[in-house]
């Protein structure tokens, strides 16, 4: 598909693969075709792009970031805003080729149109340094921002190589969200899952129990995560957490084989399962529509 | 397609009801068998470890090189690996078939394919 893709082509975009997923515990006027509020608004996720990748599970490695970025400015309707959700660049042991890797996802990513964009790290990209380099480039690996009525928080789940939060932070987000009433719309985005999806495959936050725990009083909260390369939608208790897919390389469901190595590159269907998403804030509903975009060939 | 949010919260709470094993930081009694582990960047010796079930072992874990973890999650035993301590995880296997461990301390460019199995027969 090529040009603007407007609202009504997301709806098609979802028979022809893509996926509208009406979040959270209410039903979704957006996803049922019925017009939103006034105050309803759109973000973009992107996540792990591994700038640095080579390999064959993405032979064109050095051009999907790019093509991510054309999709996006693509969009007939900008987002507010866009989330990259960590692993920005793929891992390596030389400080300064970490640097340098960074330095070209930022600029490649500088042409992204919409100019509201934030940046939280994945493993990755800070696991080996504690997330020196990457605060060098893009500031705090947690913080929080307000948008719309929606407060959004970014937790930290990697800069401590053993897949902590810390204490300090969690004490940071008691903190934050004490200050908030038990109804706020509330939207959080980490790099690892905050709950056990598969530890097997280390995907999982030793302590995101605890974050869970301080999230659950309050009613209408939404976690955005990546790290583990495709969709999954889970719930702890009233907490949805929606995993979103790789624009490097797809990895396997939980347990489906033995091992979590990427899915093989298929030649006759490139970028198979690589996409970003595009997540409709349902204001009113406190709910969240989401629409997977796939990387296109072209 | 729109996904209805009740029925998948149904059926993940269903899937989230297996327990596992237990483990716990101990040294061996006389009677324990200690299998030793070592760890290093990016590997395990061994890297399958036969278990009978029902009879307890202890883990005895170290690295060669910088810090690693071992978690096998189906038994509830991990333990962080510090360079020149040893680790020791009492770990009793409680069900048949070959079960992942990992390392879950991010150690470099090959952790992500750091792991073993643990065999565990009747």
């Amino acid at each position: 598909m090529k040009g603007p893709i407007d609202r009504r082509q997301f709806l098609q975009l979802a028979g022809m693969g893509g996926i509208v997923f009406a979040s959270g515990l209410g039903s979704s006027a957006r996803a049922a075709g019925k017009a939103g509020g006034s105050d309803d608004f759109h973000f973009v996720q992107l996540s792990d792009t591994h700038w640095g990748f080579e390999g064959p599970p993405n032979p064109d490695a050095k051009v999907t970031l790019r093509k991510a970025v054309a999709a996006v400015n693509a969009l007939a309707e900008p987002p507010d805003f866009i989330m990259f959700t960590g692993d920005l660049t793929h891992i390596t042991e030389d400080p300064r080729e970490r640097r340098k890797r960074l330095a070209e996802f930022r600029d490649i990513v500088a042409d992204l149109r919409v100019r509201n964009v934030h940046f939280m790290p994945g493993e990755h990209d800070a696991s080996l340094d504690q997330g020196k380099a990457f605060q060098e480039f893009f500031g705090a690996t947690h913080y929080t921002f307000d948008h719309k009525g929606v407060h959004f928080i970014v937790v930290d789940n990697v800069s401590d190589p053993r897949a902590l939060i810390g204490d300090e932070q969690l004490q940071w987000l008691a903190a934050d969200l004490a200050q908030l009433p038990k109804d706020a719309s509330i939207v959080v985005f980490t790099h690892r899952p905050l709950f056990d999806l598969y530890p097997q495959w280390d995907w999982a936050t030793r302590d995101g129990a605890k974050a869970i725990d301080l999230l659950l009083p309050h009613a209408n909260v939404t976690v955005f995560y990546g790290h583990i390369h495709q969709e999954n939608h889970h719930i702890t208790g009233h907490i949805a957490h929606h995993s979103a897919r790789s624009l490097i390389f797809p990895l396997p469901a939980p347990a489906s084989q033995p091992k979590r190595d990427p899915l093989p590159w298929d030649a006759t269907q490139p970028y198979k399962g690589l996409g970003f998403r595009s997540v409709e804030a349902l204001i009113a509903k406190a709910d969240y529509a989401i629409t997977e975009f796939p990387v296109q060939k072209g | 397609m729109v996904i209805g949010t009740r029925s998948l919260k149904a059926a993940l709470l269903a899937a989230a009801l297996g327990l596992a094993g237990t483990a716990v930081y101990v040294a061996a009694t006389p009677s324990e068998t200690v299998i030793k582990v070592v760890a290093k960047r990016f590997d395990y010796t061994p890297n399958v470890i036969k278990l009978k079930k029902g009879v307890p072992v202890v883990l005895e874990l170290t690295t060669k090189d910088v810090t690693m973890g071992f978690s096998a999650p189906d038994f509830a035993a991990r333990a962080d690996i510090i360079p020149g301590q040893v680790a020791r995880v009492r770990l009793v296997p409680d069900k048949t078939g070959t079960f992942t461990f990992v390392c879950d301390i991010f150690c470099g460019t090959g952790h992500e394919q750091m792991d073993g199995t643990i065999v565990v027969t009747d």
